[in-house]
């Protein structure tokens, strides 16, 4: 027993190793890289509190620094939201953009904008985020009462989709139809990118998922028992309601923060959970918990730092770099569990 | 009525709020297996269920050592009650050791972290239902006879006082059948562990039984030893079995020796 246990944990330990070191090579990548490219040694010495050229300076205090943090903060709340909803609905291909729920928050943000830009008042990151968890939470309602009604995997996913397109549908035509000129930037916005995060974004967004993931934490071992089964948990115990309604309001409060700054990004939720499972080669939601908020955040910097370099000056959307590596693995964990049997 | 270790009074049990089950009254005491037998769809399962509470019940009192079930947290009745029940657990990327281990659930802290002496609880009950060797094994990949050990190591886990079973013999062979069911005879002799099982291997449950409950389509018929309950011509009428429909194959015998035969003092 203890030797397993042993060899397992120095897995685990390496893992995250690998990860955080990821985290910080492709935070230095974001900072350094760009139509400026300002070298390590700078910024390092930037960071130590010493000057800098003034461009640079400015590049990366004011530019790329928020941005790059909102995309490892954002993307590591896009992992955990992933996780909770493939936990709580026991579907390995749950994420909060294929059921419909980042969709839901995007269109309530939609009309909170330009209601309030229409109206000549500015919009608040408080009120976007607001904003986006009821338009979250109502998706997530009906995501709900389909699952209630239908017990199949894929047409819980289906129905989400169609969900997602519904509210998509309409976003368009609310973007559209309005007629302001800081619209051009809800377009921007709706396709789903990092760019144009301030310092106030990233304290509001950090505060929202730091508590959320201290939640999600405190709740583990209760999750843990509700991976393993409904009937498993009530046996050892657990209130399942409550816990139900956590996960639920959980994971809706973090897919809200990403749809409220970054707009709808595809893929993460659904990938990033299955490559840190096969990484750690566990699903203990300890390990699970930390190790897909670090993911996420990876995976996001890596996917922002090609959107933004790839065809520069153009900007690819941050969900167009997320699909062509995410919805591979979804296909990837499709064939690997028809072939497996199991289910 | 009332020196049973766990007693039901007047019990009813269903699915919202359509009774299946009612007015059930019976008893067992420690290191006492009682078996429920009845025809598919009467309601064993269902009855398993409410006693575990994952089915709210319907009307009457279930008592453990005269104290109500109903007044009990989850917490503690899970450290008196473990079950081993049929719905589909997920057990992905997990080795036995850890679905074992699992049943701690109930003893430990915030984070769910075992202790040494915890991880000695988990080693121990493998022992007692021989899957110690099995323990880094992928629990999806073991066989099905190997699965019921496992889950039934993961009961003793919890350190219960009394183990509700739903069918665990059904998908094993002879072999494992007999070993599972031997184990589970043993944990309630030694470890003076109560059991409520239902089972459809007539012949298992009369020689392993202390008391048989028989649950018809109109609901309880009997309570009592296997040799109090399979008397002549009782089990046709429970099942509905037709000897016209086995046409003359003999196979009426299987159910009609269970009802001659004594016990042999196995």
């Amino acid at each position: 027993m203890k030797e397993e246990y042993g060899r397992r944990r120095g897995r685990y330990i390496a893992a995250f190793g690998l990860l955080v070191i990821l985290l910080l090579v492709l935070l230095a990548c974001n900072f350094g890289i760009g139509s400026i490219r300002i070298p390590l040694a700078d910024i390092l010495r930037s960071l130590r509190g010493l000057k800098i050229e003034a461009v640079y300076e400015n590049i990366l205090w004011q530019i790329r620094m928020p941005r790059a943090i909102a995309a490892a903060v954002l993307g590591g709340a896009l992992g955990l939201s992933g996780y909770l909803l493939q936990t709580f609905f026991h579907n390995p291909i749950a994420g909060p953009f294929v059921l419909g729920i980042s969709s839901g928050a995007k269109l309530a943000v939609a009309l909170v904008m330009v209601f309030l830009l229409g109206n000549r008042v500015s919009v608040s990151s408080g009120t976007m985020i607001a904003a986006a968890f009821v338009g979250a939470f109502v998706s997530m309602g009906f995501v709900l009462i389909v699952s209630a009604k239908v017990n199949s995997m894929s047409m819980l996913i289906v129905s989400g989709v169609m969900i997602g397109y519904i509210c998509s549908a309409v976003t368009d035509l609310v973007v559209t139809f309005a007629q302001d000129a800081d619209i051009v930037n809800l377009h921007n916005w709706s396709k789903g990118s990092f760019s144009g995060v301030t310092w106030n974004n990233v304290a509001v967004m950090g505060g929202v998922v730091l508590a959320a993931v201290v939640m999600i934490l405190w709740l583990a071992k209760p999750i843990g028992a509700y991976q393993m089964g409904e009937g498993y948990a009530v046996s050892m115990g657990i209130h399942l309601p409550l816990l139900r309604v956590m996960l639920v309001l959980l994971s809706s409060l973090l897919a809200a923060c990403i749809t409220a700054f970054a707009g709808p990004v595809s893929f993460v939720g659904i990938a990033v959970p299955h490559l840190v499972r096969q990484l750690f080669g566990t699903v203990k939601p300890l390990i699970m918990i930390p190790a897909c908020f670090l993911g996420g955040g990876v995976f996001c910097l890596f996917c922002d730092l090609l959107a933004r370099t790839l065809f520069a000056p153009t900007e690819l959307s941050i969900s167009t770099v997320t699909a062509v590596f995410g919805a591979p693995v979804v296909i990837a964990v499709m064939l690997r569990r028809k072939k497996g049997g199991a289910g | 009525m009332s020196d049973y270790y766990f007693r039901m009074e007047q019990f009813s049990a269903g699915y919202q709020g359509k009774p299946v089950l009612q007015g059930v009254t019976v008893g067992v005491n420690r290191g006492e297996i009682l078996t429920l037998i009845g025809p598919n769809g009467a309601g064993k399962s269902t009855l398993l269920k409410s006693i575990a509470r994952q089915l709210p019940p319907l009307g009457g009192r279930v008592f453990l050592e005269n104290q109500e079930l109903a007044g009990l947290s989850g917490r503690e009745l899970a450290q008196r009650m473990a079950v081993v029940f049929t719905d589909k657990l997920y057990t992905e990327m997990m080795p036995c050791e850890e679905v074992v281990a699992s049943g701690r659930y109930p003893y430990t802290g915030r984070f769910g972290l075992l202790s040494g002496e915890d991880w000695d609880i988990v080693e121990k009950s493998m022992e007692m239902t021989y899957v110690s060797e099995l323990r880094g094994r992928d629990y999806n990949k073991i066989s099905d006879g190997q699965k019921q050990r496992v889950l039934l190591a993961r009961a003793l886990c919890q350190q219960p006082e009394i183990i509700l079973l739903d069918e665990p013999t059904s998908y094993l062979d002879i072999r494992y059948k007999l070993e599972f069911l031997a184990t589970l005879q043993r944990l309630a002799k030694e470890e003076r562990l109560s059991v409520i099982m239902s089972l459809h291997e007539l012949e298992l449950a009369k020689r392993i039984s202390d008391r048989i409950l028989c649950i018809g389509r109109e609901g309880v018929e009997r309570f009592g030893t296997p040799e109090e309950v399979f008397t002549r011509g009782y089990l046709a009428g429970l099942f509905g079995i037709d000897p016209a429909r086995l046409e003359n194959t003999g196979l009426y015998q299987c159910v009609a020796e269970l009802e001659e035969e004594k016990t042999d003092g196995a």
